[in-house]
């Protein structure tokens, strides 16, 4: 039996208000109480949700650990967080306010050597690691940091492999071309990646229409679809998605 | 109101256990002390990680003489992911060794064909389909996995439920008393929440707490 395709809600944070930024940097929008929305895509079949802080520093983190911990309370699927995980202590707090998994960005490549610390301690179905990149010249993608302010020269698919090498239980790639654009995912990166990596991808950036999810799921080969603005929006429900996936022959948990 | 505890031996997050319980009307204490353990109603056992790690705590806790007492007193015990596995008399992770023997049976790694670990919502296939515990739900519901090794060399008549990842495996175990869930029923959505209540309502009509 393959496991089911997870469609994961995704709600970017910042004081205590969801928001979703187009492009990463240009135009903001409120779109609600994150712990409200929570609950309305569990109620709605939603399979996990991710949780990303997208505020600047740890010491700004006091409401998300407060949302997450209202969240562990009343919303009852796995629970992601990101955002300035930087020392293993940043993961201990975020598991222990309520999380389920911690993702990991900027930190891990500054520091590799904490994914493994991290694994280590909390175990790699505990650990994922969230990668930024954006298609090069080459043919290739490059990672970037810093919610893609900082390009780092990294290759992006061999830092996907080393990461998992290093006991990263699953991992988060966002591709910035597509983020914010609705134009669909990019399904070569996400196509390369399942070539190569053995473990989960969830697939991030893009999503636009129902289309675009079941795309990156089958052909793009990922094992989980992050999803947005269509959501937020009202555009789509998570139980419309869900039903259009059963309806192209896409395992999913209904 | 009876009392539910669930054991604490510093593996994993017991707070969404309590959480989920509570959604469905059951208040559950947390506690490391064999005492209480010894003087609950209904103990739940979560648990993640390494199985060897899972028995090393108990062991420092005192709590793996109070977890056997409890199973053989008759009360309902339930164990949730590693804390099914440590139900097995054996486990794997990270050389092998001794579990809390109250299954016969052992804890063993999935095939490594598939993407380990398991992460996600996978089949349950009930086979003792009457058993309390599956009171109220489809004849087969997708619940939230997240483990790498499961139960093997099982007694056929404890499987209560079956799940295929690379191996049919045992997922929901059953003996008289004793229950163990594979996947995480408090993070499975509506389907985890029924189960928890189930096992509450099992709590609550044990004959081992009647009052006086």
């Amino acid at each position: 039996m393959p496991l089911a395709k997870r469609i994961i809600p995704c709600l970017d944070i910042k004081n205590g208000r969801v928001v979703k930024n187009v492009n990463f940097h240009h135009g903001t929008w409120d779109a609600g109480d994150p712990v409200e929305l929570a609950r309305m895509y569990d109620e709605q079949g939603g399979d996990e949700i991710v949780f990303l802080d997208i505020n600047a520093s740890w010491e700004q983190r006091s409401a998300t650990l407060d949302i997450l911990s209202r969240a562990a309370e009343q919303v009852f699927i796995p629970l992601t967080i990101g955002g300035g995980v930087s020392e293993v202590e940043h993961v201990r707090s975020y598991l222990r306010a309520g999380a389920d998994k911690v993702s990991i960005n900027t930190g891990a490549v500054k520091d590799p050597d904490l994914i493994n610390r991290s694994a280590e301690i909390f175990g790699s179905s505990t650990i994922v690691i969230a990668i930024d990149c954006k298609r090069g010249s080459d043919g290739g993608w490059e990672v970037y940091l810093q919610g893609g302010r900082t390009a780092t020269g990294i290759d992006a698919v061999k830092w996907a492999e080393e990461v998992w090498r290093r006991g990263a239980g699953e991992l988060l790639v966002t591709s910035m071309d597509a983020d914010g654009t609705r134009g669909g995912y990019d399904l070569d990166l996400h196509q390369r990646l399942a070539e190569v990596i053995d473990i989960p991808v969830i697939a991030s950036g893009g999503a636009g229409t129902l289309g675009h999810i079941a795309e990156v799921l089958t052909t793009g080969r990922a094992d989980a679809a992050l999803v947005a603005s269509i959501f937020h929006s009202g555009q789509h429900t998570v139980s419309e998605a869900k039903a259009f996936l059963a309806q192209k022959g896409v395992p999913v948990r209904t | 109101m009876s009392r539910i505890v669930i054991v604490d031996y510093d593996m994993g997050n017991l707070a969404s256990v309590r959480n989920a319980l509570k959604a469905v009307g059951y208040e559950a204490e947390i506690s490391p002390d064999p005492a209480v353990v010894g003087a609950a109603d209904g103990i739940i056992m979560p648990g993640m990680g390494a199985f060897g790690n899972g028995m090393r705590k108990l062991g420092e806790r005192g709590l793996i003489d109070a977890v056997r007492a409890f199973a053989a007193s008759g009360k309902p015990l339930l164990g949730i992911c590693l804390g099914m596995q440590l139900l097995y008399a054996e486990g794997e992770e990270f050389g092998a060794g001794p579990g809390l023997g109250l299954l016969k049976g052992k804890a063993t790694r999935l095939p490594d064909a598939v993407k380990l670990p398991q992460i996600g919502w996978n089949v349950v296939e009930p086979v003792q389909t009457a058993h309390p515990i599956f009171e109220g739900l489809d004849k087969t519901f997708y619940a939230y996995f997240d483990h790498s090794y499961a139960a093997d060399a099982v007694d056929p008549a404890d499987v209560a439920a079956t799940t295929d990842y690379g191996r049919v495996y045992c997922s929901v175990a059953a003996r008289n008393n004793i229950l163990g869930i594979q996947f995480h029923p408090e993070k499975s959505s509506k389907v985890g929440l029924h189960m928890l209540a189930n096992f509450g309502r099992a709590v609550d009509s044990s004959p081992c707490h009647q009052r006086v």
